[in-house]
């Protein structure tokens, strides 16, 4: 299945990253080679197959409820390009 | 034209579990901004979510509750969106195999009618954090301590018609999880929150109309006045010849109006998919065994007790086991004084006005059940008339203590003393002689009107101390002298 | 023999003797690290001062009768592992000021069985590529000729081990990472099954393919390092709650009677003619020890690319979400809005390849596509599992070449992500299927290294470890070591 530049645009945005003009073409062609290459899936015969998300059968282990982390905020809030009174900072947010 | 209006609900419940549903962080209300956000919770390069048995349990509590069939194969999903407060740029949750399957909730309406509201299913998910608007010179600030604290939404089917079967829905719910024991119900914190699907159409038509849906309500009033608004816009829309959007509405409670969501703009593609870093979750029959036993009792079966064991009438005990913390106060008040008739009344008069006026939840009251307990036993006991009870009840809402030293400190104790009371007797017949006279001369029915003027009288001179009953019986000897 | 061309077991042996201290070793490796590194970029960041701190520390230790089984033993971090203090960048723009507040699971193992870390080695973006091409910092050099890929992702640990930078060092696999590079390199590398290592503080790419593992220059080297690493832990709902596994003690147990299955898809017929024949010269060895060979097929492990390039990027498009500029990493300059800030914070801190695969991994799960893409992936995942599952009713271990070609040149495959994702034709089944596997080094093609890759079943590394190990005693393919840019 090929990849226009309208998909492009419209899945860049869904990932959050910006396409030039000029990526946009070169991306439509790149990405439509590699559908290309996936859609050899199609050809499989999966009627009879589950699908499967896990390599192993294994079920979600469960821990206790009892808290193990402490305050670690002076350890991470320096790693933030921003951050102002305990809290990390953003261009405002618009609900 | 007669339009009908038609309410789906989302609910979102807080697990009042310890820790995070993914993470050991502390999910305790109100701390320093990022103080309870750890590695997990900020999505640090590199970490991993370990699932809280707490909140499964939790989870299938609510089901049990509900009558709900509970998958014992449920798994974990993505749902992918950025957005400042969700840290993974995705929120994990559940999708194709939530953890409580379909189930249904019954309302009673203010006629008494009932009606069954279906659950459609409800699911595990992680809260997100929040954004803060003020103090941020124009930017916002990010607190995660909220991101993966444990929540199960609550997926109605939209089986409402009016904005009070959906607020005795949301009630109703309020009412189950406290009593469950698996969310503090503290609305004020969030614990609780409504996103409401409003749609209308025309009375008759089979097809539903286009919905919005009003996010984030966190107070049943609010809820109540959003979909009133929201119906009466959509009416007026559709009568003016316009057609609904689908939107995400929010209200504003102090203006009392809404809008529609400006980031919410562009059309979302979650892109769900299983959730690669966390394992399908199993449940045996045994466990689920397990915890049906450990369920409270439900608000349904505990009416039905304090009918019989307390000889409530419906209504009273209706009000009464619909707050488990209520519930509990009024089992308390009534253990102490020995009198349930009128704790019941005490409970749902003089309290809840007071609970109401100061907008507080009855964990919050000031007055504990054992304080009330002892004034009713006060009361009972004659050492103070119920009208005076009023003055200690608000005294001992003030915090000036025990029901027994604000009577002593105050001097409220009723006068029973008939020695003293009669000499205060003798002494408004002689200031009043001319109203003696006029009584010993009347006829019966005008007596009984006349003695109303001897008695209040007396209550002034006493300050209501007065034992009533002793105060009766002295007047009438001594007038009919 | 000096330092730098024995093995981890020789240094460990000669560390308890005491024929050198773990500060003469560390330093003799930072000493060569700084003086050759320059020509291969291997590595990332090195830790110099921490490493002698931590060789002191094992002296010490040494002294006092407490160290730990690789006490003094220095070894290399692939950078996508997060270590406490140090940068952990993923070769990554988005991670360049990223110093990582935590201890990766595999980290720690190892600190406590007494490593040194030497440094933290360079890899493909993210762990997106198959050439180490993509890094922020640059390609790393395949030591063997410095005008070729060292393969990838985990290529600069494979570098750094072929070249004697560092006696062992840890990997990433989620497609071939592994494996693919340790043949292009000439070492050997084991690929575990998924969920016996821990991936707490592993930077994801791909959360149900990747898996960590060693890489050294022989396969005891690779057991000594695995049996530090693996093991239950409660950080990671994947890794397995289940007893840890000796992969020492019968890494020379006679193979006489083993089966070991060629499966015909791993010979196809444009398959370049030597690699086919150096890959049946090692099943010959085998068969000279008492292997038995058979034929076998695993007739869905075609789809397993097409498969692997929907799963891993519709996984790494999520996992790669919570790099937003928020909390930590790159953030772009003044940004307008919100949207202004994810959308270029992004796009500027994430490199070509690691883009293409969001984008491409974004519109694998988008609406509508989902069915075709995704979960038909899935369904195909467990056809080719199924496959294995069969073939291992029938043999012990699965055997063929690693990669389809030897080290190709620098920029050759550039700007042609597909024939790039043909490099991990024959390593990616196993990742699907969850299996483990290593390659080993079975001979050079004009100068190149050529690896044979040895798949087992679940749970059976013992056996591919002593299998590979039995072939390392009757041959000399590893112990050959590369001459470049200033060595000699």
């Amino acid at each position: 299945m090929a990849i226009n530049q309208d998909t492009v645009l419209r899945v860049a945005h869904l990932a959050r990253l910006q396409v030039t003009d000029q990526d946009c073409a070169e991306l439509s062609t790149r990405l439509s080679d590699i559908l290309a290459m996936v859609d050899e899936l199609q050809q499989a015969d999966v009627s009879d197959a589950a699908p499967m998300a896990h390599p192993l059968d294994v079920q979600q282990p469960q821990r206790e409820d009892k808290i193990t982390e402490t305050d670690i905020r002076d350890l991470v809030m320096p790693l933030a390009p921003a951050a102002e009174n305990g809290c990390y900072l953003v261009p405002r947010v618009i609900e | 034209m007669q339009w009908e209006t038609v309410i789906g609900l989302e609910v979102h419940v807080q697990l009042n579990t310890v820790t995070k549903i993914f993470s050991g962080s502390s999910t305790a209300f109100g701390a320093e901004p990022n103080s309870q956000a750890n590695l997990i919770d900020l999505g640090m390069p590199g970490t991993l979510p370990v699932v809280n048995k707490e909140a499964i349990n939790k989870a299938i509590q609510f089901g049990l509750a509900i009558n709900a069939d509970i998958n014992q194969h449920s798994a974990f999903e993505r749902k992918n969106y950025f957005y400042p407060d969700l840290p993974k740029g995705y929120q994990t949750t559940q999708l194709e195999r939530p953890i409580v399957g379909a189930g249904a909730v019954e309302i009673e309406l203010a006629d008494g009618s009932k009606k069954s509201i279906r659950i459609h299913h409800a699911h595990l998910e992680e809260d997100a954090g929040k954004s803060l608007h003020e103090d941020f010179h124009g930017m916002s600030g990010i607190d995660l301590n909220r991101a993966g604290t444990p929540l199960i939404e609550i997926v109605s089917e939209p089986d409402m018609r009016n904005a009070e079967e959906a607020v005795a829905f949301a009630r109703k719910l309020h009412s189950l999880v406290t009593s469950i024991g698996i969310c503090d119900g503290e609305m004020s914190q969030g614990s609780m929150r409504f996103d409401v699907n409003v749609s209308v159409r025309l009375a008759g038509e089979e097809k539903l109309g286009t919905r919005t849906e009003t996010k984030n309500l966190n107070s049943f009033k609010f809820m109540e006045k959003a979909i009133a608004l929201e119906v009466e816009r959509q009416i007026d829309v559709l009568e003016s010849g316009g057609t609904i959007d689908q939107e995400t509405r929010l209200y504003n409670g102090d203006t009392h109006t809404a809008r529609a969501m400006r980031s919410k703009e562009d059309a979302n593609d979650y892109r769900y998919f299983p959730c690669p870093d966390l394992l399908p979750v199993m449940v045996t029959d045994e466990e689920i065994e397990l915890l049906r036993n450990a369920l409270p009792e439900l608000p349904v079966a505990r009416k039905e007790r304090f009918v019989s064991q307390y000889a409530l009438s419906a209504y009273d005990a209706d009000i009464l086991s619909g707050d488990l913390h209520l519930s509990n106060y009024f089992e308390g008040v009534a253990a102490v004084s020995g009198d349930a008739k009128l704790s019941a009344n005490w409970v749902m008069g003089e309290l809840a006005s007071y609970l109401n006026r100061d907008d507080i939840s009855i964990r919050q009251s000031p007055v504990s059940a054992d304080q009330l307990g002892q004034m009713i036993t006060r009361l009972k006991d004659g050492t103070i008339s119920s009208k005076i009870a009023k003055q200690v009840f608000e005294a001992c809402w003030n915090g000036e203590g025990d029901p027994d030293q604000v009577i002593e400190a105050k001097g409220l104790k009723q006068m029973s003393d008939s020695g003293e009371l009669e000499k205060l007797v003798e002494q408004v017949l002689a200031d009043n002689a001319a109203q003696v006279e006029a009584f010993r001369a009347a006829d019966e029915g005008k007596q009984k009107k006349m003695f109303g003027f001897f008695v209040g009288q007396l209550m002034k001179l006493t300050q209501g101390k007065a034992n009533p009953q002793q105060l009766n019986a002295l007047l009438l000897k001594k007038l009919n002298d | 023999m000096s330092l730098h061309d024995k093995t981890l077991k020789q240094l460990r042996d000669g560390l308890q003797q005491g024929e050198f201290s773990s500060r003469e070793l560390t330093q003799h490796f930072l000493s060569r690290i700084a003086s050759h590194d320059s020509a291969l970029n291997a590595f990332i960041t090195v830790t110099a001062e921490q490493a002698l701190a931590q060789a002191d520390a094992a002296d010490k230790a040494r002294a006092e009768n407490s160290a730990g089984v690789l006490g003094g033993i220095p070894i290399a971090h692939k950078d996508i592992f997060c270590t406490q203090g140090v940068r952990t960048s993923c070769a990554s723009k988005m991670l360049d000021n990223f110093i990582s507040p935590y201890d990766a699971t595999v980290v720690t193992r190892l600190k406590q069985a007494g490593v040194v870390t030497l440094g933290k080695t360079n890899m493909d973006e993210f762990a997106m590529g198959s050439s180490n091409e993509t890094s922020f910092y640059g390609p790393v050099k395949n030591p063997w000729d410095t005008q070729r890929v060292p393969g990838g992702s985990s290529g600069g640990s494979a570098a750094a081990v072929a070249a004697r930078l560092a006696p062992a060092a840890t990997g990433t696999d989620t497609g071939g990472s592994i494996r693919q590079p340790a043949a292009l390199c000439g070492i050997t590398g084991l690929k575990p099954t998924y969920g016996i290592v821990s991936r707490w503080g592993m930077i994801a790419f791909a959360s149900s393919l990747d898996q960590a593992g060693p890489m050294a220059r022989t396969a005891e080297d690779c057991a000594l390092l695995l049996q530090s690493m693996v093991g239950p832990d409660e950080k990671d709902s994947t890794c397995l709650n289940r007893k840890v596994d000796d992969y020492l003690s019968g890494l020379n147990k006679d193979i006489a009677g083993l089966t070991i299955g060629l499966p015909e898809e791993f010979f196809p017929k444009d398959l370049d003619g030597r690699i086919a024949e150096s890959t049946q010269a090692a099943v010959r060895e085998l068969e000279k020890q008492g292997a038995k060979v058979v034929s076998i097929s695993l007739p869905s492990v075609k789809l397993s690319v097409p498969a692997y390039y929907v799963i891993a990027p519709a996984e790494a498009s999520s996992n790669l979400s919570r790099f937003d500029g928020v909390r930590f990493g790159y953030r772009c300059k003044d940004p307008v809005d919100l949207m202004d800030l994810y959308k270029r914070s992004r796009s500027e801190g994430f490199g070509e390849e690691v883009k293409r695969r969001i984008l491409v991994g974004t519109y694998a799960l988008s609406h509508g596509y989902y069915d075709a893409y995704y979960l038909k992936a899935q369904k195909v995942r467990r056809l080719i599992r199924d496959d294995f599952a069969r073939a291992f009713e029938k043999v012990d271990v699965i055997a063929g070449p690693t990669s389809p070609e030897l080290a190709f040149n620098l920029g050759a495959k550039k700007d042609d992500p597909v024939t790039m994702y043909m490099a991990d034709v024959f390593t990616i089944a196993v990742n699907l299927a969850g299996l483990p596997a290593l390659s080993m080094p079975a001979g050079f093609i004009e100068g190149l290294p050529v690896g044979v890759q040895l798949i087992g079943n679940y749970f059976r590394e013992d056996q591919l470890l002593n299998v590979a190990h039995r072939y390392q005693q009757a041959t000399d393919w590893h112990q050959q070591s590369p001459v470049f840019g200033g060595d000699k």
